[in-house]
């Protein structure tokens, strides 16, 4: 029996260093002198087309740089859920999230240093969007400013801001007009938060799955979208669907930000950097541009005043007091949001 | 000293070691990180957030759907089996193949292709939306999405048994003078009850943790059509893990104490058999 044990140790242990095997060498790579080098950009859902563009010409430019291939892996999900991924170890060599919040929470797992928002331009936020309200053709509620989300019969669709990043900025964008409204009251504010809510026929877990409720399932009379989402499907169905900007809506600013801890470990800091700099190049702003991101250089921005309406009143999240005390005020446990749900 | 037992089959402590290193290894070392994790909250907040109204009211809904998916597999499952095992018609191998899609098809992808066909203005959807019956965005839209995911268990488990049971016996029941559905209750059911549980078991817990096609079909409405494995995933992404891990660990238990319970009926079964 003594031997029968040994062997089913010997066994267990053999097989279990067998499954957990796979974790790699220590050392760092000298990049700068290889020929080709690899970059993992984790971004969020609606930016594969941009960072596609992106990514073309920054090869090119890299390679007049340095001399050196450049290829760029690109990941895409839901931006909450790409940040946990990083935090747990995806090795990302930039993240370009849609909310501070999500790159706070890279930097709270120790991978990314304090003061990534002022190493880029613009806090770190090369271009921007922002909130607008997406419409069956022809408008037939008649909406046109937030106040008219709250009417009786309107069905809006909008994620949960729970659960979904982007649909936090749908949020704040109203309470931000009801806030104005009622000339900061919140008791006031939050009764009409409350009732836009009410008039919320599908809550879904992210952005896209709300566009496809309202685009292909035909839910609802009035989609909150980011500015380039809602573009994307009046290009898909021009003759269905109509864009209106309210008049006041929120600055949208997903940030980037290097993860230290990956690049000092491959030796990709150079690359990585010049990768989120570069972004705020002429030729880059025009590619978010074209993608129906705001670039944040004025003079490009300009350029585009035909595509969006540059009159819309933003506020920023700093309005808000920054995101600690936006989430733990509105989004938390016990939030506001969850107090005009509560029965 | 003790008589060493000798076994007829070779290699039984090569393939036991490789068992229990697989299982803690790929089971229990994960599930022993849930409890750790939650072991980080003390115990009265632990019951504050297990008892949060939007909590229970999620578990109403998920436990409450996941039960009556499987009740509606259990009886379907049988059936599907009985057709397939009995009967010979052209096509039975493709639709015997059929029975495994919802394995192979991401659920995300069922999720939506289900929604947009009940939605109200789906194909399915817009039929019964003349009747005032909602599908897409409700509770019976969760149990659609949940009976789609959970019938190849049923089958799958109850055809075996089928394919064994010897006809002859039903045969004889008949010819001593048996009505049809006396043979089915006292002589073909009996036999397949435990492999009906099991399936049943099954589909209860794989429905109960169902996330990628549910929330496309939900409507994640708080108190109404929000799941506990969404609750879960908004914990998630507040980068609350231990709360996450509490309300995971509840459905773990539950889960584990249905498949346990069925199990027990099994094991009772086989003993009134007498085999």
């Amino acid at each position: 029996m003594k031997k029968n044990i040994l062997s089913i140790a010997l066994a267990s242990a053999i097989s279990a260093s067998v499954i957990l095997t796979g974790c790699g060498s220590k050392e760092v790579p000298d990049t700068a002198n290889a020929d080709k080098i690899t970059l993992t950009n984790v971004s969020y859902d609606p930016t594969r087309e941009l960072y596609t563009s992106y990514n073309e010409i920054f090869a090119a430019h890299w390679k007049e740089l340095k001399g050196q291939d450049v290829e760029i892996i690109q990941s895409h999900g839901g931006s909450g859920k790409q940040a946990l991924e990083v935090a747990n170890g995806l090795e990302a060599d930039v993240v370009t999230l849609a909310l501070e919040y999500d790159v706070k929470a890279v930097q709270d797992a120790g991978l990314i240093e304090d003061g990534w928002v002022n190493e880029f331009d613009k806090e770190s936020a090369p271009y921007t969007s922002t909130i607008v309200f997406l419409v069956r053709k022809g408008n037939p509620k008649n909406i046109l400013d937030w106040g008219d989300l709250v009417n009786d019969g309107v069905g809006v669709i909008t994620p949960n801001p729970k659960t979904s990043g982007g649909a936090r900025w749908n949020y704040l964008a109203a309470w931000a007009y009801a806030d104005k409204l009622y000339g900061g009251d919140e008791a006031q504010t939050k009764e009409f938060i409350k009732k836009l809510y009410q008039n919320v026929l599908v809550l879904d877990s992210g952005a896209r799955g709300a566009t496809t409720t309202f685009v292909e399932n035909g839910q609802g009379d009035v989609l909150l979208a980011w500015e380039n989402e809602a573009y994307l499907s009046i290009k898909d169905y021009p003759d269905d669907y109509e864009i209106i900007t309210p008049s006041i809506s929120i600055l949208a600013q997903p940030s980037v930000a290097v993860v230290d801890e990956v690049v000092d470990k491959r030796g990709t800091r150079e690359a990585a950097t010049e990768y989120l700099n570069y972004l705020y190049s002429d030729e880059a702003q025009r590619i978010a541009g074209d993608n129906y991101y705001r670039p944040s250089n004025p003079d490009i921005l300009a350029e585009y005043a035909n595509t969006f309406d540059l009159d819309v009143n933003l506020v920023t999240i700093s309005d808000f007091g920054g995101w600690d005390e936006a989430q733990a005020k509105h989004f938390a446990d016990g939030g506001v949001f969850d107090e005009i749900y509560e029965k | 000293m003790k008589k060493r037992s000798v076994r007829v089959i070779p290699m039984f402590g090569l393939s036991m070691g490789v068992t229990l290193a697989m299982l803690s290894v790929i089971v229990l070392i994960p599930l022993a990180s849930l409890v750790v994790f939650t072991a980080q909250m003390s115990f009265s907040d632990i019951i504050e957030t297990l008892t949060r109204e939007r909590v229970l009211a999620s578990f109403r809904v998920s436990f409450g759907t996941a039960f009556l998916a499987s009740a509606i597999n259990a009886v379907m499952g049988v059936i599907l089996a009985w057709v397939l095992v009995r009967y010979d018609f052209p096509g039975k191998r493709i639709l015997d193949g059929m029975i495994e899609l919802p394995f192979a098809l991401p659920t995300a992808v069922a999720g939506i292709a289900l929604t947009s066909l009940t939605a109200d203005k789906g194909l399915v959807g817009s039929f019964f939306a003349r009747f005032g019956i909602k599908i897409a965005y409700t509770k019976i839209g969760i149990t659609v999405a949940l009976v789609f995911i959970g019938i190849p268990f049923v089958v799958r488990a109850v055809q075996p048994v089928l394919e064994k049971l010897d006809p002859s016996f039903e045969e004889a029941a008949g010819v001593m003078g048996a009505s049809r559905s006396r043979i089915f209750r006292q002589v073909i059911f009996p036999e397949l009850a435990p492999a009906v549980f099991t399936g049943f078991g099954l589909a209860f817990g794989r429905c109960l943790g169902e996330y990628g096609s549910v929330v496309f079909i939900a409507g994640n409405k708080p108190f109404e059509t929000e799941i506990t494995p969404l609750i879960i995933m908004s914990e998630l992404q507040e980068y609350d893990y231990s709360s996450a891990t509490a309300i995971a660990l509840v459905m773990l238990i539950t889960a584990f104490l249905i498949l346990f319970l069925v199990n027990l009926i099994q094991a009772r079964n086989t003993k009134i058999l007498g085999r």
